[in-house]
């Protein structure tokens, strides 16, 4: 079909973390991809044209096909480069151990974004209870990885690719919430620290001090005090 | 032959997860025990089972729990990969198209639904209707595009997203006597009404679906309950 470009191209904000999702697993299976930033403010054509039910990032194209919503977009890499890329599988072969990071990966969907996106909306009464439930959250994420190095156990995987880009958001976290994520989760702390030591979450998370930079340009704009 | 592992599934006749869980279970064929919760009095098992969210449906297979309808599904079909149907696709970018369509019964069909039949005020449940036309119109568009002319949404054989739809078929049957609502009305979604039909005939379906006066007597069951609790608080 006439103008349907080869290979793999990422349709992306910056400061998203679930384009960043993306981004790391493409680096993880070191597969080379065109990075188009997108303006989510005035969508492109191909944006829309891609993702013509949600009109949202992170999309990615391969030869041209479009795949939507990052934790699918995360399973197709895995799968459709699997045996091309000689690199570990984000996800595990055993059915079970699957069914674990397919459940830990909704858990973090489910809860993380939503949550964190209250901290620093919301005053009073409803950050009060933001602030509690980000603190579960992540207390229940801690005990999901346990004693392990990563949720994948030894190797890094589809988890911990699901939940790393939102430590770019710890710090702005803990400012709106006044929660410490050291002293509260300090296995979770030194995971994403140990996360952060590899290239392709270094490469890919957006400095800390930007995210909150970045709230507090949207805060304006939405007019939030 | 498939059953003599330990299959257990802890559920509540009425929930679309759960049956989205039975169909699955059944479309492959496996023996299992089913387990009625009483989700006011959850039991042992379940709490221990799904201590995050303490929710149904839950598979015990060998005595390991699975939580999360479509988490379960996937389970299942990886699990029994042998036996029965193949749920999902086996090539990559089908399989993406299909979890993506799973994924967007639940964050938007099921909510639009949810809105347009127990919004509280006229406002919302006129939105959740508006929402749930356009949802079912893009629901029209992807099985049109998945199935390709053949029956389900898995091609010539039902699969995952026949399965993750399917579960909603006994309160798809309930809406039109208790809202007056047609979600699949076949003059606005002729290919999915067909669907809904095709599907529910099938052997390995229609005894797992939950009767339609049972689910009508409960919502209405629920509705005089919330009726009575707003009728209390106004005290």
């Amino acid at each position: 079909m006439a103008g349907e470009k080869k290979g793999l191209q990422l349709l992306d904000f910056w400061v998203s973390p679930f384009g960043q999702r993306c981004r790391i697993a493409l680096d993880e299976k070191a597969l080379p991809y065109e990075y188009l930033e997108q303006d989510l403010g005035n969508k492109s054509e191909l944006l829309l044209r891609s993702n013509p039910v949600h009109k949202k990032i992170p999309v990615l194209l391969h030869d041209g096909r479009p795949v939507c919503e990052s934790l699918i977009i995360v399973q197709y890499i895995d799968e459709a480069f699997s045996s091309s890329s000689g690199k570990p599988p984000l996800l595990p072969s055993d059915p079970y151990a699957r069914a674990q990071a397919r459940f830990w990966a909704d858990y973090v969907d489910k809860k993380v974004y939503d949550c964190g996106t209250r901290l620093w909306k919301t005053k009073g009464e409803p950050q009060q209870q933001a602030r509690k439930e980000m603190v579960e959250i992540l207390k229940t994420l801690e005990g999901a990885l346990g004693d392990k190095p990563y949720f994948g156990g030894d190797e890094f995987g589809f988890v911990d690719v699901a939940f790393v880009p939102f430590t770019a958001w710890f710090l702005t976290y803990e400012r709106y919430g006044e929660i410490s994520v050291d002293k509260e989760c300090p296995r979770l702390a030194a995971w994403a620290k140990r996360c952060g030591e590899r290239e392709s979450v270094n490469k890919n998370l957006s400095p800390p001090e930007k995210v909150y930079e970045f709230i507090g340009t949207l805060k304006k704009k939405f007019g939030i005090e | 032959m498939a059953g003599a592992e330990d299959l257990k599934l802890l559920g509540m006749w009425a929930s679309p997860y759960v049956l989205r869980a039975k169909l699955a279970l059944s479309l492959k064929g496996l023996n299992y025990e089913y387990v009625e919760e009483d989700l006011k009095n959850k039991s042992e098992l379940l709490l221990k089972s799904n201590p995050v969210h303490n929710k149904v449906p839950v598979l015990i297979h060998n005595g390991k729990a699975v939580c999360e309808s479509t988490v379960i599904v996937q389970y299942i079909d990886e699990a029994f990969a042998g036996t029965g149907l193949s749920l999902l696709p086996s090539d990559p970018y089908e399989r993406a198209l299909a979890r993506f369509w799973a994924a967007y019964i639940d964050d938007k069909l099921l909510p639009a639904w949810t809105k347009s039949s127990r919004g509280k005020t006229e406002e919302e449940r006129a939105e959740g209707k508006e929402q749930s036309a356009v949802t079912v119109e893009n629901l029209e568009g992807a099985l049109r595009e998945c199935s390709k002319g053949k029956p389900f949404f898995g091609g010539d054989n039902p699969g995952y997203v026949d399965v993750i739809l399917g579960g909603l078929l006994g309160w798809v049957r309930a809406s039109e006597e208790l809202y007056g609502i047609k979600p699949f009305d076949p003059a606005m979604a002729p290919l999915l009404a067909a669907w809904a039909e095709r599907f529910g005939a099938l052997e390995a379906v229609h005894p797992v679906i939950p009767e339609v006066n049972r689910l009508v007597e409960l919502a209405k069951m629920m509705q005089a309950m919330l009726a009575a609790e707003a009728a209390g608080a106004g005290n």
